[in-house]
């Protein structure tokens, strides 16, 4: 017996921080390409930074300090200077450019990989983690990633290029006043690490407050009706007022820690600045350094603060984008635990479909088995009606005929193949499922139900609802066909979605249709009208339904009663209502519970 | 839906003044504060120059020309240095923080108003309005309102800044100041091109960003669908598309940024540049010292950045005029359920009498002239196909919406005569669509009720609900997550109906709030129910006939209007739409067992000998 994988998605936390750069940049390609012509640009655009203080050190240095200023000499260095400036302001848009095309194309490919692999995953993977969050992981966390590459991390190699510049050019003009100015900034470069340690805290807690507040706003409006319902209109505001300053404070908080933050370099630059004055005038006097030289130090200092002003951010923004990344990969590394064998896999032709369960056990992982040993054949054009109570693993099993999920032992045989070994494209092409819930598509009616079969004209469309004996139904909506359903389909009653899923299964037409409670929410006069149409219908296909009604399993060829896991009976009505056992009690209730 | 006005036109402009406007006058003292730290930041960037040059012209010059300094001298610079950045970087930690403040108050301001609002306004007006756009009026629209309060404060101290850096450099000298009129003008000048240019981009981008977002949320929402139809490459193109359609925006603002960004830096650099040239040809005049070029280059250093934040007051203003503007349409939202001040009945099953009511969502009238009453302790089952209007008669008689014309009267007074909350202490509506809040198991039944834990229990008994809520992990405590999602729809809907049980109302309304619980669990719930039923009345929606037994009469609503009521043996009788209804299933039954009985002998469908033969051939 082979144990299912606990089939949770990845954190991503087993590879270190440069493991998940590398892994990253191994599945961007885009990004790689041209990347050294893009660093060669930011070093040129990064020289530019040092024009400043080289033209002041030579206008005062050999302007001024030989008496009268050499104008001729200025003129000519400040022409040369200006065209430096224009050379590296057009290198640095050209890297600029280049930059946002490869990140953003390699993003953009991430980001369909990561939502592609997300629907390779088993539902039952799907649902270890909330939508948001897996919504997140191919949204936020790549534009996490996007304004990392193309900000903080471009800010730190100019940074890291600005400073090495500026210190070589310092230490040209004097190594003295180079140690002094690197001393000064030493201790602040070894407490930024720290700062951003409070910040990243900070706003962890900012974000949490956040979708604190943002679940508690959106109560007032989801939970609407029942509020007044319930006259709880003021303990719901108190709720929010509580999420809404809960957020502020955490917002303010990260503000005053970058508040006291950012100046201190300003104070730092300054002991630099007055260090240099001081020291630097000692030495001018013992004739190491000239004028010139000591004011632009004065001017190079300056290079050095706005990489220390926004040192913690950018270490903010690297660590968000890594853990960014990490989620990413940590998608796209799941393997996807119910595979498509594809172009390997058995191709079926269409046809009616026969399915056998070959001693089938199913567990959730980490769970008591919920379905044991199941054997059973279903012929081909059979109706098939599955019926127990809620628990007794009659949705697991249409799970595993679907291949939803695959059984953690023993196999299910469609038309004499595995089902493990029958290419996705063409099961889910015969073998169709409609859930429960109709979870529809915010469009219309006529885009939701071509959803079954994307070719299907609207006439189609039309007979299939002709067919399964809702014309009456259409003709009664405002816009017909072209009314909009709304999100998740929320417009239309759960029951009219469930008729909307029906259609949409069967305009797919497919040789098995697997109904799970698919009409438990239409009334009784529409629903026995669906099934009479249905059966018709689905005549030369097979069909199995879940029942939530005995009446549906009544009408089947083969009824399959399942309890605590285990099919426990299976034959037709009339045989199984006259064998005491698990079937007679719930034909017993329900005709108690029918025509009390 | 989220069309975004993003051009800097003269209208946006004032608009966007009011807005800011509206901010200062609400935060006076924060605001007041916030410009006076950064005035000070503002004259101290400038003072941190004059104290350089100063420095320049009294310490580093002389020292170099007469190889000596005076240490007071040289220690006043360094005072003047110190003193100025200590200012400096207090004004900057102060208008950090109190702009920070001013911002974060006012939306959480608009945050509390709003949802006050959502709270405040009937039910009506919920559903004229889209979740999704009232949640984002909360949430994005507030944020967006303030987002030029957090630059604001800057903006005016560069104000500041510039004024005096203009007194100063004029005063210093002539020329020089001619080409700082040039230089920083022009890099204002430049910014509000370039913010003008991006703001459409980068509404575009972040407009795609967020029906990106949308689309995986849907197809992550639908994903069974998307898997049992195999349509996972179909929805990957779908997400692809506008994937790349963001990609593209984001490129196009790299464009602008790509070339903005680089003009606005090199601007600077060629005004000091300029100072230089400009600089030694005055000095060689004698008009200025070299302090004071030295003064005026480190200046420009200085202002070049700072002045961009007058750029980002007015590239946010578009955006928070279109939000204010969407938050306003909400605060200024009319209507409100209007309150009487008659004493309701304390104890007892209520009355309930329904007279001549209609009720239109917009132009489509959904009920016309529904009249029927139901005496105190009674059970009455409302009955109709899907769209007849049942839910949101159920709506009416729980006073969630008024009618737009007749009368509901509990207990003899119209339920508009009562205080407010009389009608909730008394009406207890299970809804179809369950809601549970965020909030643990017990909270969501209690809410602000104050009852004990066998109360809860005892509902939650009543509900069938018991025996689930004993075995999650912390009991009653359990909380109930996003959505409610960690239970089943049978599982939430019982939490909801032992919601409204232990309250012990006097006129319980169930609208078909057993749905997704099992018929023999769902059966075990009516008997509860009917063993305490004396204490209620109770109006209960319903298709199934266990649940329509309970009642002691059925009313029968077809196309909202009430087209018979009586016991359900006489509508049985006389109404053929209930009829049709009701037993349904049961005809279906009789009426396939009598064709069976009829087909039998040869019936069998499957030994039709064409289909024998496709069968053997798949097979083979």
């Amino acid at each position: 017996m082979t144990v299912v994988e606990s089939g949770r998605i990845g954190a991503g936390a087993e590879r270190s921080a440069w493991g998940v750069v590398r892994h990253g940049l191994s599945l961007t390609p885009e990004f790689r390409t041209g990347l050294g012509l893009t660093l060669v640009l930011a070093t040129i655009a990064t020289c530019g930074k040092i024009i400043v203080p080289l033209a002041v050190q030579q206008t005062i240095d050999t302007g001024i300090a030989a008496g009268a200023p050499d104008l001729p000499y200025i003129t000519r260095m400040v022409a040369v200077c200006a065209a430096a400036v224009l050379l590296t302001a057009l290198a640095a848009y050209l890297m600029n450019v280049r930059l946002y095309k490869a990140t953003e194309s390699s993003l953009a490919t991430l980001r369909v990989r990561g939502f592609r692999h997300v629907h390779d995953l088993s539902v039952l993977t799907q649902n270890t983690e909330r939508r948001g969050a897996l919504v997140s992981r191919v949204t936020n966390d790549i534009d996490q990633i996007s304004t990392f590459m193309q900000w903080g991390g471009l800010m730190i190699i100019m940074a890291f290029g600005q400073l090495l510049i500026a210190t070589v050019l310092m230490f040209v003009y004097s190594w003295q006043l180079t140690l002094l100015v690197w001393a000064c900034f030493v201790p602040l470069m070894i407490a930024l690490p720290r700062f951003q340690r409070w910040l990243s805290a900070a706003y962890t807690r900012v974000r949490e407050r956040t979708g604190d507040m943002l679940a508690a706003v959106s109560e007032s409006v989801v939970g609407a009706a029942v509020i007044r319902a319930y006259a709880t209109e003021r303990r719901t505001a108190e709720r929010i007022d509580k999420a809404v300053d809960a957020n502020k404070a955490a917002q303010v908080r990260a503000q005053t820690i970058v508040g006291f933050v950012f100046p201190l370099t300003e104070i730092v630059a300054a002991l630099a600045i007055t260090g240099v004055v001081v020291l630097g005038v000692r030495l001018g006097l013992g004739g190491d350094i000239t004028a010139g030289k000591l004011v632009a130090f004065l001017f190079l200092i300056t290079l050095f603060v706005a990489p220390m002003q926004t040192a913690t951010e950018v270490l903010n923004e690297a660590q968000n984008a890594i853990a960014g990344w990490r989620r990413v990969l940590g998608v796209i590394d799941t393997p996807a635990d119910v595979a498509d064998p594809g172009d390997g896999g058995v191709e079926l032709p269409r046809g009616p479909i026969s399915v056998s369960f070959e001693g089938v056990e199913f567990a959730y992982p980490g769970g008591p088995p919920v379905l044991r040993g199941v054997t059973v054949a279903i012929p081909p054009r059979s109706r098939v009606a599955v019926v127990g109570e809620t628990g007794s693993g009659k949705t697991t099993f249409a799970k595993l005929l679907t291949r939803l999920m695959d059984p953690v032992s023993g196999q299910v045989v469609v038309d004499g193949h595995d089902l493990r070994d029958i290419r996705f494209s063409s099961l889910r092409e015969r073998i169709v499922m409609v859930p429960q819930d109709g979870f529809l598509f915010d469009g219309t009616l006529e885009e939701n139900i071509r959803y079954g079969k994307p070719s299907a004209t609207r006439d189609q469309i039309t007979l299939a609802l002709t067919e399964l004996g809702l014309a009456d139904w259409l003709d009664g909506l405002p816009a017909g066909l072209d009314t909009p359903v709304g999100q998740r389909g929320e417009s239309l009653s759960a029951g009219e979605r469930q008729l909307v899923a029906l259609a949409r299964a069967y305009l797919a037409d497919p040789d098995l249709l697997l109904l799970d409670e698919a009409t438990s929410a239409v009334d009784p006069a529409t629903e026995v009208r669906l099934a009479r149409a249905l059966e018709g219908v689905t005549r030369g296909r097979t069909a199995v339904t879940i029942a939530h009604r005995l009446s549906t399993a009544e009408n089947a060829d083969e009824i399959l009663v399942f309890d605590g896991g285990r099919l426990v009976q299976r034959g037709p009505h009339a045989e199984l209502v006259r064998e005491p056992g698990v079937y007679a009690d719930l034909h017993a209730s329900w005709i108690s519970a029918a025509r009390a | 839906m989220l069309r975004v006005a993003n051009k800097v036109t003269s209208a946006v402009m004032r608009q966007g003044l009011r807005v800011l406007g509206v901010a200062i006058r609400t935060e006076k003292v924060v605001f007041t504060f916030a410009v006076l730290a950064s005035a000070v930041y503002g004259g101290m960037t400038v003072a941190s120059a004059w104290a350089l040059g100063w420095a320049t012209e009294n310490v580093v010059l002389p020292a170099f020309d007469r190889g000596q300094v005076a240490s007071g001298t040289l220690w006043t610079g360094v005072l003047l240095i110190m003193g100025t950045a200590l200012l400096k970087a207090l004004g900057v930690a102060g208008r950090r923080i109190l702009a920070g403040l001013m911002q974060y108050r006012m939306q959480a301001r608009s945050r509390r108003d709003v949802t006050k609002q959502y709270l405040r306004l009937p039910l009506a007006w919920h559903h004229r309005h889209p979740t999704g756009q009232l949640l984002s009026n909360a949430s994005s629209d507030a944020e967006a309102a303030w987002g030029p309060l957090a630059p604001l404060p800057m903006a005016v101290g560069v104000v500041v800044m510039l004024f005096t850096a203009a007194i100063g450099i004029l005063l210093t000298d002539l020329m020089l100041a001619l080409v700082g009129f040039l230089i920083f003008p022009a890099i204002a000048l430049l910014n509000l091109v370039y913010q003008r240019r991006l703001s459409p981009l980068a509404t575009r981008a972040q407009q795609l960003r967020a029906e990106v977002s949308e689309i995986a949320h849907e197809s992550f929402d639908g994903a069974l669908v998307v898997k049992t139809l195999g349509r996972e490459e179909r929805e990957t193109d779908r997400f692809r598309r506008r994937a790349h359609e963001l990609r593209d925006a984001n490129i196009a603002v790299g464009r602008v940024r790509g070339l903005f960004d680089p003009m606005l830096e090199a601007l600077p650099t060629l005004g000091v540049l300029a100072v230089l040239a400009v600089g030694a040809l005055r000095m060689s005049t004698g008009s200025i010292d070299s302090g004071q070029l030295v003064q005026i280059a480190y200046l420009f250093t200085l202002l070049s950045f700072p002045i961009r934040a007058l750029g980002w007051v007015l590239a946010e203003l578009p955006r928070s005029v279109v939000g204010w503007s969407r938050v306003q349409a909400v605060l200024e939202a009319e209507g409100s359920m209007t309150y009487g001040e008659a004493a309701p009945r304390a104890d007892g099953p209520a009355s309930l009498e329904v007279k001549d009511v209609s009720y239109a969502y917009g132009d489509a009238e959904v009920l016309h002239d529904v009249t029927f009453d139901v005496p105190a302790g009674r059970t009455v089952a409302l009955v109709g196909p899907t769209g007849s209007g049942k839910s949101t008669l159920v709506q009416l008689l729980a006073r969630l919406v008024d009618p737009g014309s007749g009368q509901i009267r509990l207990d003899g007074v119209d339920l508009r005569d009562l205080p407010y909350g009389a009608v909730a202490r008394s009406v207890a509506l299970v809804p179809q669509q369950t809601f549970l809040f965020d909030d643990t198991v017990r909270g969501n039944i209690a809410l602000d009720l104050p009852v004990t834990d066998e109360r809860v229990w005892e509902a939650l008994r009543v509900a069938q609900a018991d025996g689930f809520v004993a075995r999650l992990g912390d009991g009653l405590g359990t909380r109930v997550g996003e959505r409610g999602a960690t239970l089943s729809g049978g599982q939430r809907q019982r939490l909801a109906l032992a919601r409204a049980v232990v309250r012990e109302p006097r006129l319980l309304l169930l609208d078909d709030a057993t749905s997704s619980v099992d018929p023999q669990v769902e059966a075990r719930i009516l008997y509860g129910l009917r063993d305490r039923a004396e204490a209620s009345t109770v109006v209960v929606v319903a298709y199934r006939m266990a649940t329509i037994a309970l009642a002691d009469e059925v009313v029968f609503l077809d196309r909202g209007r009430i087209t018979d009521r009586g016991t359900h043996e006489e509508l049985l009788d006389r109404c053929p739409g209930y009829r049709d209804l009701v037993t349904a299933y049961e005809r279906e039954e009789l009426e396939r067992s009598a064709l069976d009985a009829d087909a039998d002998p040869d019936a069998d469908p499957d030994a039709d000998p064409g289909t024998g033969l496709e069968e053997e051939e798949v097979s083979a």
